[in-house]
């Protein structure tokens, strides 16, 4: 710590860091904290800001989609409303709502005072409001917003206006977000642990977000190198994905999935990670096969490398690496069931009890593996090519990142909540909500596999009449869906404003550092390092 | 996963499904829920292997949630259970390991034969070139020298709901492709524009069009019938309205049906030169508007302001000297908002520029354009 008093020492403020809550107050001390729990505050609230911002474009897809015809939106915006829907979901929700569980709990559980760069933090996160404010900017552009879809393929994406070059640019910037963010998170996990927490003492929450944040700063560079490519061919006249030029428009798919299919465990696995902190607590037991759920992690993380032409499985590609892609695919099975088991083996013989973070981790349990099946079914080749851009592939995708990650989220929320709030939420709201939000996610979302198994393409504003019934099915769920998340904002307004003082354990199951400081915890967490035996 | 319940649970609600259907008084079925039914063998064989590892998933789902739900009733706080401490099994850990491997293999197996067999493109009957553009088909019958567009046959009026719809709703063309039955038909699969994708769930077949690069696949049916799929793969705004129309034919029926397309092809290879008359040049111009422009600029040519689609009534290039218009259509403008339709004959064009010209009230003073000189135009 000796080059950091620095610049303290020459500004005169030797004893800086003893002062407890010393910060500006009002909208300055959110513009410069470097305080962990600020950021992450701040990174949750933009998280939940952008949730119903991507939820109310989903709403718009529905009420189109409600009946067959063209009722609300023109096809154009349509597309508009799918593309900004995905990306904001993936980029602007789960993605910075995950490092706020980080930036709150890592510092917490390994016994840290703060992250190990605070200034960077700031900078993370304060580069996520202008991307933010970029991509939404995009639908009053002239053209409108981008509309080929999040995955961005070319030559379509050559085509469209600039909207779709605000796009580009927002991508590079919370790319360049994420990078630093991940970079924070190994650097705190590898170098501020507390005395005698080996790795293998861990947190599971801390080892699957060390081993997000390697997937991350591998593969943000490669979306970067993508959409740069997209840039200059839109505007430079480069070839990269133009045949006539001597490009090959599939490379942008391959360089693309390649970033995207470590993605989907970018945002998976810290899921994973809170799920593995909720259910022992609440089965009063230890989780079953730690080192083996910490395995299984790494598993998937080197696996996700080695599957991504599975999303471009109608591509044309040749028979032997169709088969690569496939066998490859099916294995990550393997890892993802031995994490079901483990978390099935930790409730087993425990003494359950079901409050609201213990019902999400089972819905999640419950949903995710809907989801991870549906995965296998659309591995196997000759069936995806069935599914392949149909509602199917609508369906699985729902299951494991709404359904999974953010029912984790959810439940990560009200675990946490009386730690970060220092009152007890509201049970009653939660349940509601966690009832709410599984009933309605199934209306909403079950009813799509059938859509897909009957032929229904995704990305289209209309359809034929024999897909009415489902649709409408569907849209209903969806505004249910939507409507149940209100009961989220009520029941975290709510804990925020008061209710029953919370003790620096509320949950006698918990056995993290987090439930040894007071709730809510000191401004700054671990002043001196507790001992860990 | 559970995408199907149960048989019993099936009947039950397919029974629910024939009831709502005489309820409505719909023509069309329902609460689709399935796959479409097989017309090919390849299809035939997905759908055995979809059913197999189906069921395979649904018993492990019903095992792994059925000990889930039994943990959570036999072993609750509410009810006294006290938690026993364990957190560790080797054995078990390698048993839930191993076990999955192996299911996984079981699978893999007809899966990998049937990826092999739907990898064999070889001895086609017949070779059909398929070509995607923006938005709309086009067949071209590389061993009898004649090829055609297929476009969205449901009209507008029914999209916007000024219209009942029929039952074969955006599911509809003007012109679909036909291939005989029982014949091995190889399908060589590019695009124009952007990316597509021709997809007929019957057959089975889905393959990206991906322009500048030729791919290729292949389907035999096996029964006589119209089959109907969609663009698969995002392509722009009219994605959801560029339908796959398949008729399977018997020999006969499409031997009688590929002489007359072969007879109309030598017929359409008309003199460039040749001076049309203008009624015939109107007349034609109304069906190629129809098809290829009425979707934005609307068939009274009023166009659409909401997408960038000038009304064509009274508009300066239609009113203005002829050569403007020729350019404007054959190599479109406002970055590609009027997308260029070189595609379009040489008559196409010129036909379709003199009914602008002289409908909805137009009376341009240049008001007849002639395919040659449309020819001259082209770079």
């Amino acid at each position: 710590m000796s080059s950091i008093p620095h610049d303290l020492v020459a500004g005169g403020h030797p004893h800086g860091h003893d002062d407890h809550a010393h910060h500006p107050t009002g909208i300055m001390r959110w513009i410069t904290t470097t305080n962990h729990k600020d950021i992450g505050t701040l990174y949750l609230w933009f998280s939940l800001t952008m949730f119903f911002v991507g939820g109310v474009m989903a709403l718009t897809i529905r009420a189109e989609l409600f009946q067959p015809g063209l009722q609300i939106v023109h096809p154009e915006f349509f597309n508009s409303m799918t593309t900004l829907h995905g990306l904001i979901m993936i980029f602007g929700a789960l993605m910075p709502g995950a490092v706020g569980f980080a930036n709150w709990l890592i510092p917490m559980q390994i016994g840290a005072p703060d992250m190990a760069f605070a200034r960077m933090n700031n900078w993370s996160f304060w580069l996520l409001p202008p991307a933010a404010i970029m991509l939404l900017l995009s639908l009053f552009v002239p053209g409108g917003a981008a509309s080929g879809g999040w995955t961005m393929y070319p030559p379509l994406t050559v085509q469209s206006g600039m909207g779709m070059d605000l796009t580009i640019f927002a991508v590079h910037i919370m790319g360049a977000s994420s990078i630093m963010g991940s970079i924070n998170i190994i650097t705190t996990i590898l170098n501020l642990r507390a005395p005698g927490m080996t790795l293998m003492k861990l947190p599971l929450f801390c080892w699957t977000w060390l081993i997000t944040a390697y997937l991350l700063i591998a593969v943000m560079p490669v979306l970067a190198g993508a959409v740069t490519m997209l840039l200059t061919d839109r505007h430079f006249g480069t070839s990269f994905f133009n045949a006539a030029g001597g490009g090959d428009p599939v490379l942008f798919q391959h360089v693309f999935w390649f970033f995207g299919h470590p993605e989907v465990y970018i945002i998976i696995l810290p899921a994973f990670g809170i799920i593995s902190e909720i259910i022992p607590v609440f089965s009063r037991k230890p989780l079953f096969g730690y080192a083996s759920m910490v395995y299984a992690v790494a598993a998937i993380a080197i696996l996700s490398f080695l599957v991504w032409a599975h999303h471009m499985f109608t591509t044309g590609l040749p028979a032997a690496s169709i088969l690569f892609y496939m066998y490859a695919t099916m294995l990550i099975a393997v890892p993802t069931g031995v994490k079901v088991f483990n978390w099935l083996a930790t409730m087993w013989k425990g003494s359950i009890s079901l409050e609201a973070p213990m019902l999400f981790a089972l819905g999640f349990l419950f949903l995710f593996t809907t989801g991870g099946f549906t995965g296998l079914i659309l591995a196997i080749q000759p069936i995806d090519i069935q599914f392949q851009d149909t509602y199917y592939v609508v369906a699985h995708f729902h299951y494991v990142m709404v359904a999974g990650t953010l029912f984790a989220f959810f439940g990560g929320v009200y675990y946490w909540l009386p730690k970060w709030t220092g009152h007890m939420y509201d049970e009653k709201i939660a349940d509601w909500h966690f009832w709410g939000s599984f009933i309605f996610f199934n209306v909403a979302f079950f009813p799509m596999h059938f859509l897909g198994l009957a032929g229904m393409p995704r990305r289209v504003p209309d359809y034929a009449q024999q897909f009415t019934d489902w649709n409408q099915v569907s849209t209903i769920g969806a505004f249910g869906f939507g409507l149940s998340q209100l009961l989220l904002l009520w029941a975290v307004l709510k804990c925020i404003r008061g209710g029953a003082p919370a003790p620096a354990k509320p949950w006698e199951g918990a056995m993290t550092l987090e439930w040894t400081l007071p709730s809510p915890p000191p401004y700054h967490s671990f002043e001196t390092p507790p001992v860990v035996k | 996963m559970g995408k199907r319940m149960g048989l019993g649970v099936r009947r039950c609600l397919g029974f629910a499904v024939l009831l709502s259907l005489f309820a409505s008084g719909t023509a069309f079925a329902a609460w689709e829920w399935n796959f479409q039914a097989p017309a090919t063998p390849i299809a035939a064989e997905i759908i055995n292997l979809h059913s197999l590892i189906f069921w395979i998933c649904v018993v492990i789902f019903v095992g792994v949630f059925g000990t889930m739900f039994w943990s959570l009733y036999y072993h609750r706080k509410s009810s006294g259970h006290q938690a026993v401490q364990f957190h560790e099994n080797t054995t078990v850990e390698i048993i839930w390991t191993v076990i999955p491997f192996l299911i996984l293999l079981f699978m893999a197996y007809p899966a990998t034969k049937t990826i092999l067999a739907a990898h064999d493109t070889t001895s086609p009957d017949l070779t059909i070139k398929i070509t995607g553009y923006q938005w709309k088909w086009g067949y071209d019958y590389l061993q009898d020298g004649f090829g055609y567009y297929s476009n969205l046959g449901t009209p507008l009026a029914q999209i916007e709901g000024r219209d009942k719809k029929n039952d074969n709703y955006l599911l509809e063309v003007d012109n679909p492709l036909v291939v005989p039955v029982d014949a091995k038909v190889r399908l060589l699969i590019t695009a124009d524009d952007v990316i597509h994708a021709w997809w007929v769930p019957a057959f089975a077949v889905k393959q990206d069009a991906i322009p500048g690069f030729v791919r290729d696949t292949w389907f035999r049916a096996t029964k006589v019938g119209t089959y109907r799929g969609q663009c698969a793969e995002l392509c722009g705004k009219e994605h959801g309205f560029m339908p796959i129309v398949v008729e399977v034919k018997s020999k006969e029926d499409y031997a009688k049906w590929a002489g007359e397309q072969k007879q109309k092809a030598t017929a359409a290879a008309d003199d460039p030169n040749k001076v049309w008359d203008v009624k015939e040049l109107v007349a034609h111009g109304q069906q190629v508007f129809n098809a290829n422009c009425a979707a934005c600029h609307q068939p009274n040519g009023t166009g659409n302001a909401a997408i960038g689609a000038p009304a064509l009534v009274g508009d300066k290039v239609v009113m203005g000297p002829r050569k403007a218009q020729i350019d404007v259509v054959l190599n479109g403008q406002n970055n590609g908002k009027m997308p260029a339709w070189r595609q379009l004959s040489d008559v196409d064009i010129a036909s379709v520029i003199s009914y602008t010209r002289n409908s909805w009230g137009n009376q341009a003073p240049e008001n007849v354009v002639q395919p040659a000189e449309v020819k001259g135009e082209r770079k």
